[in-house]
């Protein structure tokens, strides 16, 4: 897109174009080395950076230490710690202005109900609601952009339980929702929270234990559509490949094992070592910003991510190759074929050291990535392609396998109809059970409400027909989420009936 | 070994009593409810073979002059249950309870117990007996759904109502007569099902199907909220007994009868459901549940 044609789109906002602008601005230089490979895949569309522009100046993903700021207040923004909650809520919304990402707003703003709970007493739980209710309000019409997530739990708290009314009665999509789920989680907050997320597609469910274990017992947060990062930290970036249309330069299933996905890993791998490079050695993000300099983030917490979408299309692009017709998420050999591309990538992976890395043990991540609006023909991560998802069950059985292998994100999407407003309980026995098998991540929505989950992150139905009208729209997620509709048929998504 | 004839398994059902459930529907019923949702339960195949040739896909077949349905090749397009003239299907399966058990392990880790339905669940009461003692070694609940037809003070039904969590019994209409007209058979024995069940603190839920203008629900809802509250009252059971007020639909309902005495009948309409509701309430139901 020209400048101009910028400067003219109807259907942006203010802030948009700005950023629009911005981004032109960044990618009217080219600083990154790239081997010819990288280059060549790039204009395939084979790899692909998310459009993180051409010289990154700051990390993707970006994780503080809130519970620092609340108990420590911040010297350059001048904020002492709040004595209330009405300080608390505004402390943290001065914060978040600060916090830079890809899309230059936040994509982690917290664990928020234990942020906010010190604050909330039973003899002003209405006042709270009220303030939250504002909080939450003031973040949806400021971070406009859905991938700004909020955490809550595993312990109940009073403030959780507000968080999770004001959000059922606001029906807003920012900021999106993750419950960390474990056993000190009461059956009461689970409940409430499903009950939520029929009405407003969430929060989604991340299996505690799991994410402990994989951060070594560190702190986590759910970021963005369902990245798992450090806190303290983040990701530096994600470069991820389509699977799909990579499957199309083997020749048979064994060129593709190996020689074609080895190489284009490898390259990858290099592809954001030298991103990282940028942002550590030229940009001069961790050398000035404040929230290095405050410790509200450690360089040496940081990770690199290695994406991947479609990887439906690439085993049956594989499996037809083969001369069969067994298709991802149905067959046992496609699954099995599935797996064992995932579990290449892992190793490749775990193998590789980023030099620019000060320990040895820091690796790159794999992230199941949820796809973007251009992604025509390509289902998000691994899932199963939309329409030929079997029943929940099976679905289950068929996803759990991969989740093991994606510590910084995976996730289904699983959607109920109304009749299970009235038994919310076996949704959670389903969500045990899943979790049980080796889910990690589980999200839901209810068939009939307006907020929907489209891939990671939520937009209003209501709002993405407004879009097909032409008129401008304030989140730029649902310009997403309406390609995504257009494109991957989202909306289609398997009801879960009884 | 014991065998039954199933009608269909849904794996995960959220509407069969607590949690999620796995509901197993037998074949056969003793009622033929004129409103019956899903007719094609009611009578046992007996292989006439009139079915196989409306089976677009080939899925049906006879075999050893047994009708045999191939489950891979359907395409649940219901030709073949719309067509047989005795409200029966030819998709059935025949199970062990061994083997049934075999399908319930696949799913335990995902549900809390089992619900038998039907068809008319109690008429394989030794068969579910079986089943059941071996479910509740897997730690799950068991439940029945029943029409409440069967007399199940008897003694031959001891053992079936030890190994049997709790009960959801149907109550179509208070009236005799008009129980007589819609299901072929009185309630007497519904209404003694129930004081026994709720005496014996194993009722969870009474549902009756309202249906506008064709049956006579205010009678029935109030009739059967009394019941419901005079043994709540005597139980002082934290459980409070659901009773289920089940808007009627035209889905599933036989087509003869749509176009004969149901011609014209819709869903009732929200106020009507809340204004029953309001009634169980203020006699004595603690919790009423519309669907
Ligand atoms: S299902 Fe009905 S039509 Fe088909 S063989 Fe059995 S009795 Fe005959
Ligand atoms: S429901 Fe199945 S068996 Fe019956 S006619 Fe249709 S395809 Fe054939």
């Amino acid at each position: 897109m020209s400048i101009l044609d910028i400067i003219k789109d109807t259907n942006i906002t203010f802030e948009q174009r700005v950023l629009g602008l911005a981004r032109a601005a960044e990618n009217s230089i080219d600083v990154l080395e790239m081997t010819d490979y990288v280059k060549e895949y790039r204009e395939a569309g084979i790899i692909c950076d998310l459009f993180e522009g051409n010289a990154p100046y700051r990390p993707r993903y970006i994780l503080p230490d809130y519970d620092k700021f609340i108990k420590g207040g911040c010297e350059f923004l001048n904020i002492t710690p709040p004595t209330d909650i009405w300080e608390a809520t505004n402390n943290l919304l001065m914060f978040y202005k600060h916090v830079p990402s890809i899309t230059t707003m936040p994509v982690y703003i917290g664990n928020i109900d234990y942020l906010l709970e010190k604050f909330v007493t039973d003899e002003n739980e209405d006042e709270c609601y009220r303030a939250i209710k504002l909080f939450l309000k003031h973040i949806d019409t400021t971070i406009t952009d859905s991938f700004c997530h909020a955490n809550i739990g595993p312990r109940e708290t009073k403030a959780g339980m507000l968080i999770l009314k004001a959000m059922r009665e606001l029906e807003l999509p920012t900021p999106n929702l993750t419950l960390k789920y474990s056993e000190e989680t009461t059956n009461k907050l689970a409940i409430e929270s499903i009950n939520t997320a029929l009405v407003t597609a969430k929060p989604s469910f991340a299996k505690d234990s799991m994410y402990r274990e994989d951060f070594g017992g560190n702190e986590y947060g759910i970021v963005s559509c369902y990245n798992g990062l450090e806190v303290s930290g983040g990701a530096h970036t994600l470069v991820r490949v389509r699977l799909g249309r990579l499957a199309k330069k083997a020749t048979n299933k064994s060129d593709f094992m190996e020689n074609v996905l080895p190489k284009v890993a490898h390259e990858m791998l290099g592809y954001i070592d030298e991103r990282i490079r940028f942002i550590l050695e030229e940009s001069v993000f961790f050398q000035v910003n404040f929230l290095v300099a405050e410790g509200f983030i450690k360089k040496e917490k940081f990770t690199g991510l290695f994406g991947m979408v479609g990887l439906a299309e690439c085993v049956n692009h594989l499996m037809e190759l083969e001369g069969k017709n067994g298709r991802f998420g149905s067959d046992d050999l496609a699954n099995e074929l599935g797996e064992n591309i995932v579990k290449t990538l892992t190793k490749i992976i775990k193998d590789h050291k980023c030099k620019y890395f000060e320990s040895e043990e820091k690796k790159h991540l794999l992230h199941s990535q949820v796809g973007i609006e251009t992604d025509a023909g390509e289902s998000p991560g691994c899932r199963i392609p939309i329409g030929e998802e079997p029943e929940i069950f099976e679905h289950i059985v068929q996803a759990s396998p991969f989740h093991k292998y994606f510590a910084s994100g995976i996730g289904d999407i699983y959607s109920f109809d109304e009749t299970y407003k009235k038994n919310p309980q076996a949704i959670l026995d389903i969500i045990n059970g899943g979790f049980n098998m080796g889910l990690r991540f589980f999200s839901m929505y209810g068939s009939d409400c307006d907020v929907v989950r489209v891939t990671g992150y939520l937009v209003k139905k209501s709002e993405m027909e407004k879009l097909d009208q032409g008129k401008v729209v304030l989140r730029d997620t649902t310009i997403l989420g309406k390609g995504a509709r257009d494109n991957g048929r989202v909306l289609d998504r398997k009801l879960r009936k009884k | 070994m014991r065998r039954a004839k199933i009608n269909k398994i849904i794996k995960f059902s959220n509407v069969d009593g607590p949690g999620n459930r796995m509901s197993i529907f037998f074949q056969g019923c003793n009622y033929n409810c004129l409103y019956c949702h899903n007719p094609e339960t009611i009578n046992m195949c007996n292989s006439c073979g009139t079915c196989v040739g409306s089976c677009p896909v080939g899925a049906l077949s006879i075999v050893d002059s047994k009708v045999c349905w191939d489950k891979k090749l359907c395409v649940e397009c219901d030709r073949c249950t719309n067509i047989c003239l005795i409200d029966s299907s030819p998709k059935t399966m025949d199970y062990s309870v061994e083997e049934l058990l075999k399908e319930i392990k696949k799913v335990s880790g995902f549900i809390r117990g089992i619900t038998v339905s039907g068809g008319e669940a109690t008429l394989n009461y030794e068969f579910i007996t079986e089943l059941f003692k071996e479910v509740k070694k897997l730690g799950l609940t068991t439940f029945v759904d029943t029409n409440g037809s069967l007399d199940l003070r008897e003694d031959i039904y001891s053992e079936f109502i030890k190994v049997t969590d709790n009960f959801m019994v149907d109550m179509k209409v208070w009236s005799e007569k008009k129980h007589k007209d819609l299901t072929g058979v009185d309630n007497l024995s519904v209404k003694k099902n129930i004081e026994f069940l709720g005496e014996l603190g194993k009722l969870y839920e009474v549902r009756t199907v309202v249906v506008p203008e064709f049956l006579d629900n205010l009678e029935t809802v109030t009739e059967v909220s009394k019941l419901i509250g005079s043994i709540n009252s005597k139980n002082q059971l934290d459980e409070r007994i659901i009773y289920k007020l089940i808007k009627y639909r035209q889905i599933g309902v036989k087509k003869e009868n749509l176009e004969g005495k149901l011609l014209d009948l819709t869903s009732p309409a929200d106020e009507i459901m809340e204004k029953l509701s309001k009634v169980a309430k203020e006699n004595g139901v603690q919790k009423v549940i519309i669907i």
